[in-house]
């Protein structure tokens, strides 16, 4: 029988199988951030063990409460910046060069198909979109990792999600995830791997299939895996031009990852892409999915664009087109954080923080601040958010809040109309 | 090894995220004992009040998906600091899971119609558990009735627990 991307990067990785149906693996990155980090750096201390099992493969970032925003968040900061340079760790990330964990470890060009990732956010599964593994853990799993340089799982088996079609003008990876997180529901996927696959992701940029692949974890899935192609190759060349001849010779390289023809599914979920139409979460699950006709008119207090989902520089131009010459509607508020430092640099050159500016948003610096309630946007009870965020459960943006997750384009409107609307991208 | 038993807190719900059991801005603290007082401070279960039902109670049983959401191990954390050791489901959200065996925890599932079972029998009668993890067996009393449970758990999940979680097991073994 054929194998699926996830047992074949399994395949290449095993360290050892200590029972039945777990796998302890080797892994290739790992990585951290100052929220999860902190309290695996001390517990190694106490335990004699302070030590990293290969600095060239940890990377860091303050990215969650940047800056920090009181002497608690200052003390973790600084926990993981005393830490990266005691163990010699120099892909570390502070203010100023920093961004949202998922946004910035890509942009490096720190994961390449058939590697093995894990960091203790459970977003870490965004990095399969470069036809890799990579799954969120707690702190225990990343104390581990951090030490031993492996993890222990379950192999897990692959759902695989057949997109037909290309998605129509105004319909985003956003959409789509959306949809496919409605028909799993939230645990639809939980212990599994999702491949996504079919012309419409095939048609996707690497920043699109990251947002779909980020969501992943919202079905409950240990990964969510895109296949590497040209498109992932040309995101990759800066990086890898050294390895490699030329393009057609680490897609071949690439290609050993592709999944098996004859490859066993647990499932095959078909979605026809040219059926959707711009969707939107309502209440506290993210598989509670409406399309935004049918939500139209629901009024918003706040609108945050940002985030690992989608505060990408893809995101940015779509919002910063739909803003261009108009300006947010009276009585709301509306924030943007491009999600790392190049990419607010690249969106102040392009003329896209001015657009936000003038449209009357408020324009952060890079961090997860409102996504997860921790600073820059926390609501109030009873506040409504639009939101292009990946969560919208009770509380996460503050408690008594109420968070619609939507695409850039539909959060853009809705800044301007002060209700839910689609965006004029979307012509039905 | 942990202990495994004791009073029950029923959550009759499925779908607790992690962000329920100990929100977002309790993640600025340093060390695991500071979370205690906000267990389960989120949960939105109508008739639950954390300051008054989390006291005293050792044993969690709730309904499907436990844990989903973010992966902070401040849920088994805050869970832990407050005496529960052990949480009983249909099933779980798979970081929340196996963060519980990494820290020696359990996260135990049991079939949805044992689960039902126990919920119409229990709830509201001040229900214990006792574990047995040589028989792999719970045993639940409460209201002048009690009752036996078979569970399963996998060989290495068991080997956590018994190891106190992975930290050890892994320093010893890779
Ligand atoms: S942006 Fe939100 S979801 Fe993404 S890593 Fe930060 S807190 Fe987590």
């Amino acid at each position: 029988m054929g194998k699926t991307v996830a047992q074949k990067i399994f395949d290449a990785h095993i360290v050892d199988t200590p029972a039945p149906g777990v796998s302890v693996i080797r892994l290739d990155r790992v990585f951290c951030h100052e929220i999860t980090t902190p309290i695996a750096i001390n517990d190694l201390i106490a335990r004699g063990k302070d030590r990293v099992f290969d600095p060239s493969k940890i990377k860091a970032v303050i990215d969650h409460v940047t800056p920090a925003k009181d002497s608690k968040t200052a003390e973790q900061g600084k926990t993981l910046r005393d830490w990266a340079k005691r163990r010699n760790i120099t892909d570390f990330f502070d203010i100023g060069c920093n961004g949202v964990c998922h946004a910035i470890f890509p942009e490096k060009g720190f994961v390449r198909p058939g590697f093995t990732v894990i960091m203790g956010d459970s977003h870490t599964c965004t990095h399969g979109a470069f036809c890799a593994f990579a799954a969120g853990v707690g702190t225990t799993d990343l104390e581990v990792g951090i030490l031993k340089g492996v993890v222990a799982m379950h192999t897990p088996e692959t759902i695989r999600v057949a997109v037909k079609n290309r998605l129509p003008e105004g319909v985003f990876a956003k959409d789509l995830i959306l949809e496919i997180i409605r028909t799993l529901t939230v645990n639809g996927a939980t212990d599994k791997v999702i491949e996504f696959s079919g012309e419409a992701v095939a048609a996707m940029s690497m920043e699109s299939r990251m947002t779909l692949c980020n969501m992943a974890i919202e079905a409950g899935a240990t990964c969510g895996i895109c296949y590497a192609d040209m498109t992932t190759v040309n995101y990759l060349w800066p990086f890898i031009s050294g390895e490699f001849a030329d393009k057609d010779a680490a897609l071949a390289a690439y290609s050993k990852y592709l999944p098996d023809p004859d490859a066993e599914y647990a499932a095959t979920i078909e979605i026809d892409a040219a059926k959707l139409e711009p969707v939107v979460t309502v209440n506290y699950k993210p598989d509670q999915v409406r399309t935004v006709r049918e939500m139209t008119g629901t009024k918003v207090d706040q609108v945050y664009i940002g985030s690992c989902t989608n505060g990408r520089m893809e995101d940015l131009r779509i919002a910063a087109g739909i803003l261009k010459g108009k300006h947010i509607a009276p009585g709301i508020r509306a924030i943007v954080s491009p999600a790392t430092s190049d990419i607010y640099r690249q969106a102040l050159k392009e003329g896209l923080i001015a657009i936000f500016a003038d449209a009357g948003f408020c324009v952060t610096n890079p961090t997860c601040g409102a996504c997860l309630g921790m600073s820059n946007g926390v609501l109030a009870k009873g506040e409504v958010c639009a939101s292009t965020t990946n969560r919208n459960f009770n509380g996460r943006m503050g408690k008594g809040g109420m968070v619609h997750l939507m695409s850039p384009a539909t959060a853009a409107a809705t800044a301007v109309a002060g209700v839910v609307t689609n965006s004029p991208l979307f012509k039905k | 090894m942990k202990n495994f038993s004791g009073k029950i807190l029923f959550l009759d719900r499925s779908d607790i995220n992690t962000d329920e059991i100990i929100p977002a801005k309790y993640l600025t603290e340093a060390a695991k004992s500071a979370l205690k007082p906000y267990c389960l401070e989120d949960l939105a279960l109508p008739g639950f009040d954390p300051k008054r039902d989390v006291a005293g109670k050792q044993v969690v049983i709730t309904r499907a998906n436990f844990g989903c959401g973010s992966s902070r191990e401040h849920a088994p954390w805050v869970l832990e600091c407050n005496g529960i050791n052990l949480v009983i489901a249909e099933n779980f959200a798979r970081i929340f899971r196996q963060n519980m065996f990494n820290c020696g925890m359990m996260a135990v599932t049991l079939p949805k119609a044992a689960i039902e079972d126990i919920f119409t029998n229990f709830a509201g009668t001040n229900a214990e558990c006792s574990t047995d993890m040589t028989k792999h067996e719970f045993t639940i009393s409460g209201g002048g009735k009690s009752k036996s449970y078979k569970f399963a758990i996998g060989e290495f999940d068991e080997t956590l627990v018994r190891a106190n979680g992975w930290v050890d097991y892994a320093d010893a073994n890779y």
